[in-house]
């Protein structure tokens, strides 16, 4: 077995705000492969984004990563200085943000910004840079690409800004890139292309890829293998195709179950009562726990932890107690 | 499982529970600026009780006794903390009673601009086409003419229109004058908010349930906007004051017989290099206090609602 | 663009015109030139032959037409108070207003600027904060106080610089300016200061709250994630988006100063067209108001004009260009 690219181990995330230390990440552990590509799906306010923040060192202040690691290739990364850390943004990690419109600067040229990043990480003349931008534009699919660096963003649709983005953030050829959202600011249409162009760079370019969405579909036809997230901690994690079709974990299921398929003969929509608890008011025990169709005495106080269940790990008590025989 | 139930709690207590309060209590800078300027704000007011003389009654007033400097110097007596002017005021007196005539212009001219400019704020968001095209266009217009010119124009006119004015059309002048540039903020800003609340649903459902528009802008629009309104108005209130002073001391301000902070200032600056700096640093002091304290406040609310900033 | 600049003509010609028309009225009905020309026991044959002489009973479009056609030429009359042609005053008196408005201009652009930056950048230090402060205090305190206090300290107490006029100047051509001397700067010194400390104060705001802004967008949190400097993050992309909206502030505002000059320059008996005005509306001369407002409202709206021009240069997203193609 290769050695993981990325390692995540216990990792906590609070915000200490003026009521007390809200916990937004509690005991986050995932790896991912060279190469591969990892989903990772929950709702709004499950910590997803906040996960992809806390790998590229960009926690937003007052947040701050309260105990655990995170190591690249073996090598830590979360206690870096600033300075090492910048380092590695960029050339190592890639990032990509979910609106396209606000993440160019509106007032550089496209040019000015894929040979600056180039220019930043690689050994190469500002003449070489500009001939990479040119390669990467080209391959993101843009066409006349060598007029379009002397553009600026708003002459660009949002599609091809987003591929841009795209370009920008394989500039310094990473070996693991973080997309957060990269398809919900944009047109129904136009998300397919984007995945699949994101997938088909990163296998080109030998980058693996820590796809953060809310969108099962995106998942299904880009991921190898998916996270799911439940109020800041891992609920499930898995091969897509199992996670998908044998989903262990009840709120896993009843995500799945939530998803209309073409041929569904049901009259109305699955769906799970309640809400995802905020962050002050986590429930003791399994988070789930007071919404979970199949809820123990035993989620109401102990945590699980992710456990082989079978085709995948699941944080859960029903697949648990085989392991505590 | 059986859950109590508490009766919500009243505006006051959700006040203080809420985070401006907060906000306030940590801030020790807030906190001083509030006591200061209530402080100014009392004296000026009770004037007539708090003042250790009245220097505008002539029969108290002391001839022999001007240009005493401030008590803690040689020279100085307890009778005047602060010194005399060289008609032998109570300077300690006098920023009192000055600190209230340049209170109640400030205010009052806030007051004014307040009401005149979200008035046509409101209209100007709710009314659309035209209308709103108009009064824009005033606004723009308005906007380009620095206030301190504006101001003095008006005042030089009224001046030559009504040479023999009566105080109270003097004050009514200079508070026309300080308010005409000051309500396009408050203009801007109530249009800007209304623009943005007339699309919410909310106003929508009133219309098409026929609630007249002028209801739907005051009671639904407007307290949803008076929030920034309140800023502005704060920082206003100092701005009036400073400009009320700058023209009082330039000559052309409150009449002579109500002498404002401005006045005092002016008075004293004669004074200034004949070595008796009492009789216009205590009033500039006392000037600087009341701006500043009232601006810190507003600066702080500013940040205490912003929601971006929590 | 041509078409931009056409619409910004039009209005700048219709703001004059306004203001003509201001300043047409002040001529009319304020005060009574006849009265103040002859005194108060003229006859009333020579007050008719007065008013025939001035063309006061001519109808009303064809007074305010010769009033444009003599302030396009410049003539605005004779001063009441000091009876010298009106645009010999006011010529006499611009040097002077127009230096110490620049003088006061580079300083406070050049001091907030660079401080505004910093209290951006620093947030949250005792430094920033002091200069949070300072900023604070310079619009709390009225212009004419910070000129009183100036004098205090460094001309009554440390006789270090000379308290009113302008000092020794030198006339080149038309122009009388005091850049040239050493004495024109001393006294140069503590006016521009006086004048700059309201706009530095506003700059210093402006600039710091527009760079928070501008540190918390999407396309610095890019930035950042793709490794660049922090030197390129905050004088490369943030300072140039912060300083976009500041021009048009900072433009604004020189039209603000030389209003404020007038408070600065009676302060400091500094003799320019401020003062000049001053003594004009404490004395109703109505000539010399007209054609103050006249010549302000002139540079108001030129100034305007370069920095909407300005605004074009700097930020691409206003330039018409061909629209976006393809996905």
């Amino acid at each position: 077995m290769t050695s993981p690219l990325l390692e995540v181990k216990n990792l906590r995330v609070e915000f200490p705000t003026r009521r007390g230390t809200l916990l937004a990440l509690d005991d986050i552990s995932f790896d991912i492969a060279p190469g591969e590509v990892l989903g990772v799906v929950g709702e709004s306010g499950a910590g997803k984004s906040l996960t992809g923040a806390a790998i590229i060192g960009l926690l937003e202040p007052p947040g701050r990563i309260a105990g655990g690691e995170i190591r690249l290739d073996g090598q830590r990364i979360d206690n870096l200085p600033y300075e090492q850390m910048r380092a590695i943004r960029g050339r190592r990690i890639g990032a990509i943000f979910q609106d396209p419109l606000t993440s160019l600067n509106p007032l550089y040229t496209i040019g000015r910004q894929l040979t600056e990043t180039i220019m930043t990480h690689l050994p190469v003349s500002a003449e070489e840079a500009r001939q990479r931008a040119i390669r990467l534009l080209q391959e993101t699919g843009i066409p006349a690409a060598e007029e379009r660096l002397e553009q600026y963003p708003h002459q660009f649709s949002g599609g091809m800004r987003q591929r841009v983005v795209i370009a920008l953030a394989l500039a310094a050829e990473p070996e693991l890139i973080v997309a957060d959202e990269p398809t919900t600011a944009l047109d129904v249409s136009i998300q397919a292309q984007i995945i699949s162009l994101l997938k088909r760079l990163c296998k080109d370019h030998g980058a693996a890829v820590m796809l953060v969405t809310h969108d099962m579909g995106v998942i299904a036809e880009t991921c190898d293998r998916v996270a799911v997230m439940y109020a800041g901690r891992i609920c499930e994690i898995g091969p897509v195709h199992e996670v998908i079709h044998h989903p262990a974990h009840p709120y896993t299921a009843g995500l799945m179950g939530s998803i209309p398929a073409m041929d569904d003969t049901r009259e109305r929509l699955l769906q799970i009562d309640g809400a995802m608890p905020r962050l002050n008011a986590i429930p003791a025990g399994c988070a789930f726990n007071p919404r979970c169709p199949q809820v123990m005495e035993r989620c109401r106080r102990e945590r699980p932890d992710l456990s082989d269940a079978g085709r995948t790990r699941a944080a859960c008590w029903l697949h648990a107690q085989e392991a505590v025989k | 499982m059986t859950t109590t139930v508490t009766p919500a709690p009243g505006a006051i207590a959700r006040f203080f529970d809420g985070d401006v309060w907060h906000s306030f209590k940590s801030s020790p800078m807030a906190i001083t600026a509030a006591v200061i300027a209530a402080v100014c704000v009392f004296c000026a007011v009770f004037a007539n009780w708090v003042a250790p003389h009245n220097p505008f009654d002539l029969a108290s007033v002391n001839l022999s006794d001007s240009r005493l400097p401030p008590a803690w110097e040689e020279g100085g007596s307890r009778r005047y903390l602060l010194g005399t002017d060289d008609q032998g005021r109570d300077i300690l007196s006098a920023i009192m009673y000055g600190a209230r005539i340049s209170l109640f212009v400030g205010v009052a001219s806030v007051l004014v601009s307040m009401v005149v400019g979200v008035g046509l704020g409101l209209l100007s968001g709710f009314a659309g086409g035209k209308v709103d095209a108009l009064i824009m266009r005033v606004c723009d217009v308005m906007l380009s003419f620095p206030s301190l010119l504006v101001a003095l124009l008006i005042d030089g006119v009224g001046r030559a229109v009504f040479p023999n004015a009566h105080d109270t059309l003097a004050f009514g002048v200079l508070i026309v004058a300080i308010s005409l540039t000051g309500w396009v903020q408050y203009a801007r800003t109530v249009r800007g908010s209304t623009l943005v609340e007339r699309n919410r649903e909310y106003v929508q459902a009133a219309r098409v349930i026929g609630v007249k528009p002028s209801r739907i802008m005051f009671r639904h629009v407007l307290p949803n906007v008076m929030g920034p309104v309140l800023v502005l108005a704060t920082i206003h209130v100092a701005a009036a004051i400073l400009t009320e002073a700058t023209l009082s001391f330039l000559g052309v301000g409150v009449p002579p017989t109500s002498p404002s902070l401005g006045t005092l200032i002016r008075i004293g600056n004669d004074f200034l290099f004949s070595g008796e700096w009492w009789i216009t640093i205590f009033p500039g002091a006392m000037l600087i206090l009341i701006a500043l304290s009232v601006n810190l406040l507003g600066d702080w609310l500013r940040d205490a609602l912003n929601p971006r900033l929590r | 663009m041509l078409a931009f600049i056409l619409r910004r003509l039009a209005q700048a010609f219709v703001v004059m015109l306004s203001v003509a028309f201001i300043a047409f009225m002040l001529f009319q009905y304020v005060g009574d030139p006849v009265a103040s020309m002859l005194g108060q026991d003229a006859t009333p044959e020579q007050r008719l032959a007065l008013r025939a002489d001035l063309g006061l009973d001519q109808p009303f479009p064809v007074q305010f037409a010769r009033f444009v056609g003599n302030a396009l030429q410049g003539d605005f009359g004779l001063s009441l108070r000091q009876g010298r042609k009106v645009s010999a005053l006011i010529a006499e008196r611009l040097p002077a207003t127009l230096e110490l408005s620049v003088a006061a201009a580079v300083i406070a652009l050049a001091v907030g600027i660079p401080l505004g930056v910093f209290a951006a950048l620093k947030r949250g230090t005792f430094a920033s904060q002091v200069a949070m402060t300072v900023s604070l205090l310079g619009v709390s305190l009225p212009t004419f106080l910070i000129g009183i206090l100036l004098i205090l300290l460094f001309a009554v107490t440390l006789k270090w610089l000379p308290s009113f006029g302008r000092g020794d100047t030198v006339s080149l051509g038309g122009w009388t300016t005091g850049f040239l001397t050493v004495d024109g700067w001393k006294h140069l010194i503590l006016p521009a200061i006086t004048l700059s400390v309201f706009q530095l104060a506003l700059i210093l705001r402006l600039v710091r709250a527009e760079m928070l802004e501008v540190l918390r967008t999407d396309y610095i949190k890019f930035a950042r994630a793709r490794g660049l400097p922090n030197a390129s993050v905050y004088f490369g992309h943030a300072l140039k988006n912060t300083l976009v909206p500041v021009i048009t502030i900072t433009g604004l505002q020189l039209g603000a100063l030389i209003a404020f000059a007038i408070i600065t320059e009676t302060v400091f008996q500094w003799p320019g067209m401020g003062l000049l005005f001053i003594q004009a509306v404490q004395f109703a001369d109505v000539p010399v108001m007209a054609a103050y407002l006249c010549l302000v409202a002139l540079i108001f709206v030129i100034v305007n004009l370069v920095v909407d021009l300005l605004y074009f240069a700097v930020d691409p997203r206003l330039r018409i260009e061909r629209p976006a193609g393809g996905h």
